[in-house]
Formats: C-alpha cells, sequence, structure tokens
C-alpha cells in the first residue's frame, strides 16, 4: 500500500515537473507578448528610433542592424560549417582527428559569449579597424559567425549521420565519385537537417548581446553600409533598459525577437519531424 | 597493350576527376578545421590581453577582495575575490535549483510523459533555449527584482533574482541531454526490472536514473558552464555590487557582467584587467568542460 502511494506521488511530481517547465515558458512568452504586442504597428517598425530613445518611435534601424549581423554570420558560417560536416562525416573515420575535430567544436560553442566579444573587440575592432570600421556591422557580423560555426556544424553532421549507408554505397556501386555522391545523394537527404542547423544558428547569432555589445558600437542611425556602427534589436533592450528605463519600447522590441524566436522553433521542430519521417520511409 | 586516342581521353578525364576530388577534400578539411581555428584565434587574443596582466599582478589578483581599478597599474588596486565568489554563487544556487527539475522534467519526457504530451514539450524546451538572454534578463528585471523587493526588501536586484532567473536559463541544457541519456538506457534494463515486478517509480529510480547517471551529471556540469558563462541576464538583475554578499537578497557581481559593464570605459591597465578575468572564466569553463567529458565517458554497468 506505501509503494502504490509512493508510487502515485512520485510520478505525480514528474508531471509536475513537466507541467511546470511548460508553464514557466507560458508565462514568460505571455507577459512580454500581452505587454509588447500592442505596442506592434507598421509605424513601429517601419520608423527610427528617437535620438534619446522617446516614446512614439520606432525600430526600424534595429531590425535592419539584426538581420544584418544575422545575415554576415550566416554568410561566414554556413559555408564552413557545413563543408567541415561533410569532412567530418564523409571524409573520416571514427577515429582520433574525428574526435578532435568534434571536441572542438564543443568547446567553441560552450565558450562564454561576452569571452567572444572581448576577443571580436580586439581582433575585429581594434586589430582589423582598417577593414572592419572599428565597432561596426563588419565587426559585430564576423564575431557572431565564431558562435553560429559550433551549432550549425554539429547539426548538420547529425543530419548527415542519419542519411543511412546504403545510399552512398548504392551511388558509389553506381560509378559515381565520392563529390558526386555528396552533392547528389547524401546532400539532398539531409537538406532539411543541415537547414534547421542552419535555422537555429541564425535564432542564436538573432539572440545574442553579449558578444555584440562589445563589437557592434550602439549607434541608433539607419546603417549605410557594413562598416557603419549599429544597435541590434537585443542591445537595444539592453540600452533603452539602463539608459533611459523606457520599458514600452523595450516590451515592444522583446515582443518582435519572441515572435522570431518563435517562428524558428516551429519551422525547425516542423523540419525534422518531417525529416525522420522521410528517413524512416526510405 | 595499345591505348588508343580514346582510352588517353578517359585516362585524363579520370586524372582531372581525382584532382578534383582531391581539391574538394582538402577544402572540406579545411572547414573542418575552422573550429580549431577559431578557438586558437580566441585564446591567442584573449590571453595575449590577460595573462601579461596575470603575471604582473601574481596571485594577490585572485585572492584580493579590494577591486579599483585605474588605467594606470601602479594607481590601482586589483583583487576580484568577490567577483569570483560572486560568480560560483550565482552558479552554484542556480544549479541546485534547476537541476532537480531539469532532471525530473528529463525522466517524465523519456519515460512517462504521453506522445501528445511529449509532441508539446519538446518544442516548448528548444524555445526556452532560443529566448535571448537579454529577454530574460529584462523579464527578470520587471517581475521577479520588484517581487523581491516587495517581499524582502533591499533593491530586489540580487543573488536571489540571480539563481531564479538562471534556473530557468539552464533547464534546456539538463532537460535536454538529460532526456537523451535516459532514453539511450537499454530497453531491455527497464523491461528487467519491470517484470521484476518493480512499479514505475521503483524502475525509474533503481534502474534507470543510476544506469543513465553519467549523462545527468555531464548535463548538470554543462548547465553549470552555461549559468558561469551567463552575461545580460545576470548584468540585469545582480547589482553589480563588487563585495561578498552577506545574503541571499544583497547584490552581487560576477565575471561576466563585470567584464560587460566595465569594458564600456576601461582603458590601460583597466581593460586589461578586465581580460584577465576572461582568462579566469575561460578556465572554469574549460574545467567544467573537461570534467564533463570524464563524467560522460564512463560507463555504468550492472
Amino acid at each position: 500500500m506505501a509503494a502504490k502511494l509512493r508510487e502515485t506521488a512520485a510520478i505525480g511530481l514528474l508531471w509536475g515537473a513537466g507541467i511546470a517547465t511548460l508553464v514557466i515558458l507560458i508565462v514568460i512568452l505571455a507577459y512580454i507578448l500581452v505587454n509588447g504586442l500592442p505596442l506592434i504597428s507598421w509605424h513601429f517598425l517601419t520608423t527610427n528610433p528617437g535620438v534619446r530613445g522617446q516614446q512614439g518611435t520606432g525600430i526600424y534601424s534595429t531590425i535592419v542592424a539584426t538581420v544584418a549581423v544575422t545575415g554576415l554570420a550566416l554568410l561566414v558560417a554556413a559555408p564552413l560549417s557545413v563543408g567541415g560536416a561533410i569532412y567530418l562525416n564523409e571524409y573520416t573515420k571514427e577515429n582520433l582527428p574525428r574526435k578532435v575535430f568534434r571536441q572542438a567544436a564543443e568547446v567553441l560553442a560552450g565558450i562564454p559569449s561576452i569571452i567572444i566579444g572581448l576577443f571580436g573587440f580586439l581582433f575585429f575592432v581594434i586589430y582589423l579597424q582598417p577593414y572592419t570600421g572599428g565597432w561596426s556591422i563588419l565587426s559585430g557580423g564576423l564575431t557572431l559567425a565564431f558562435m553560429v560555426l559550433p551549432i550549425s556544424l554539429r547539426i548538420s553532421e547529425e543530419a548527415l549521420k542519419a542519411v543511412p549507408g546504403e545510399l552512398r554505397e548504392g551511388s558509389l556501386g553506381l560509378g559515381a565519385t565520392k563529390w558526386q555522391s555528396i552533392t547528389t545523394v547524401v546532400m539532398p537527404t539531409a537538406l532539411p537537417g543541415i537547414i534547421t542547423g542552419l535555422i537555429l544558428g541564425a535564432g542564436r547569432a538573432i539572440g545574442e548581446t553579449a558578444a555584440i555589445l562589445l563589437t557592434v558600437g550602439g549607434a541608433l542611425g539607419l546603417i549605410h553600409g557594413l562598416r557603419d556602427p549599429a544597435c541590434p534589436m537585443t542591445l537595444y533592450i539592453y540600452n533603452i533598459l539602463t539608459e533611459y528605463n523606457d520599458t514600452t519600447t523595450a516590451y515592444g522590441t522583446a515582443a518582435v525577437l519572441i515572435i522570431a524566436i518563435l517562428a524558428i522553433t516551429f519551422i525547425t521542430d516542423y523540419l525534422m519531424n518531417r525529416y525522420t519521417k522521410k528517413l524512416k520511409g526510405l | 597493350m595499345v591505348i588508343t586516342s580514346n582510352g588517353v581521353r578517359t585516362l585524363r578525364r579520370t586524372r582531372t576527376r581525382v584532382v578534383g576530388e582531391r581539391l574538394i577534400q582538402g577544402i572540406l578539411l579545411l572547414c573542418a578545421i575552422s573550429s580549431i581555428f577559431a578557438i586558437f584565434l580566441i585564446i591567442v587574443f584573449v590571453f595575449s590581453q590577460g595573462v601579461p596582466f596575470l603575471a604582473e599582478a601574481g596571485l594577490s589578483f585572485l585572492t584580493g577582495s579590494v577591486w579599483l581599478p585605474t588605467d594606470s597599474f601602479a594607481a590601482g588596486t586589483w583583487g576580484i575575490l568577490p567577483i569570483i565568489l560572486g560568480s560560483l554563487i550565482v552558479t552554484l544556487g542556480a544549479v541546485a535549483i534547476g537541476a532537480p527539475l531539469g532532471i525530473a522534467c528529463a525522466v517524465f519526457l523519456a519515460e512517462i510523459a504521453p506522445p501528445a504530451v511529449r509532441r508539446a514539450l519538446i518544442p516548448s524546451v528548444s524555445a526556452l533555449a532560443g529566448v535571448p538572454s537579454v529577454v530574460y534578463g529584462f523579464f527578470a528585471l520587471l517581475v521577479i527584482v520588484p517581487w523581491i523587493r516587495g517581499q524582502f526588501g533591499g533593491f530586489g536586484t540580487s543573488v536571489l533574482a540571480c539563481w531564479i532567473i538562471l534556473s530557468v536559463m539552464i533547464l534546456p541544457t539538463i532537460i535536454s541531454i538529460s532526456t537523451d541519456s535516459v532514453r539511450a538506457v537499454p530497453r531491455e534494463y527497464k523491461e528487467g526490472s519491470l517484470a521484476m515486478g518493480a512499479t514505475r517509480w521503483q524502475t525509474i529510480r533503481s534502474v534507470l536514473i543510476p544506469a543513465a547517471s553519467s549523462g545527468i551529471m555531464a548535463s548538470i556540469i554543462l548547465g553549470m558552464g552555461r549559468a558561469i558563462g551567463e552575461t545580460m541576464a545576470v548584468l540585469l538583475v545582480a547589482g553589480n555590487a563588487i563585495a561578498i554578499p552577506t545574503s541571499i537578497f544583497a547584490p552581487v557581481s560576477t565575471l561576466t557582467a563585470t567584464i560587460a559593464l566595465e569594458m564600456s570605459y576601461a582603458t590601460g591597465a583597466h581593460q586589461q584587467a578586465l581580460f584577465a578575468m576572461g582568462v579566469v572564466l575561460f578556465v572554469f569553463i574549460l574545467i567544467l568542460t573537461g570534467l564533463a567529458n570524464l563524467v560522460s565517458r564512463r560507463r555504468v554497468t550492472f
């Protein structure tokens, strides 16, 4: 009888933990969205912030800045991570060098964003200043590439690993070279997984603040080039909270970010489900 | 053997093909090396500023408790003990709160949750991982900090505020790695236990959790790494007073928040000192990553 009671209590607690996790997420999202959504209007999205963050202005230049640094980070990290994943999965055996590569990606993913920011400040903002323009979109985007790389590498590698070996053997057996098999058979099969990795990497870049804080400058004007300083949405939230105590605009900006993150979550979840189904059908 | 002109052409085509394949393999190898190169660059640049400062300041940098930075080394007092302790206090508390909840949620996901609940919970955990840290900080600043101020007095920006928000932020790390390790336990273990007449909870407690313990430990350690490295949320709710906190309602400062806060105006020796703090933080992270690898390599056998 006692065992049965303990059983019920324990299972109940586990249910509680699962539900608590859901509730925490819902509370945080709902709080931001309920306060922020009413602020979002066409005007809010397409007007630049005021010089001193006055109310009644928008966040247009910060959205442009977020898109620019994220795009730049992806542009650099996507070929490196997908290429690296192909090399690790298709050209190496399960041995020491492969372990070293994987370990390196893991260490890179674990480096705190503020340390990446310190590096970006020293390398891109100071050392490469003649090329990057100092604090700029270019410095920020390139710094973010260091954070997108390991995420996208890991997920791309998993996607490639999930491609059944028979597909490769079939292609090689028909006389295709290794690279031909990769481009015509392996990659198309793994594509949803690879895209998922890139989208999650983009999500990391959109949400990043600490690394941006030290590299992008924080200027509120609309950028005209990659060497201009800028202020992406995350940094804008931090700045208006700490400098102007303007919670209203911060709610609106945070709501836009949350919508972007939710979209990313749903898209990647959908893609991954389709991918696993597709592989099961093979 | 007579080589026809056609044969030569085939041979040549094969050779260019082989060269092309080699070239592609070389390019892909470079891509794979880029992560290692990235770590190398980060270490070289951050350490180039931090290590000379560490060498000059010596051990008192880590053991001194007075932090009065200036742009000249001789005029400043450089002790970061309160900041290191702040990072450790904030991290350990967050893990103490977050780990039990995260592990329970992982067991729930892997063993108890009906498929429909699981289908809802898994994307929720990724959404939780995707919420930007500055948004967590914003939420904590507007909800948790005023609550603490109202309930317990003081400013509200405190150790406790950091614990609460960080415990939520490390949940996705703990949940996803723990779930994987619970699911990786061979079916036979579980079925054997159930067949012996053990209840579901008895099976979870005495078979599944012990068998998955190495992965669960690794998830806790990686959660610690996430907490100690977190910057923006802590920066907004810690209060950032450089003193060893006397209670959980007192403000605290961490390595990450101090670097982020003071980099905006630091010059000269002060800036180098912040890079030295970055080196200290980096060493903490390397130790945690190494530990996580060590425990996850350990296999539990019956």
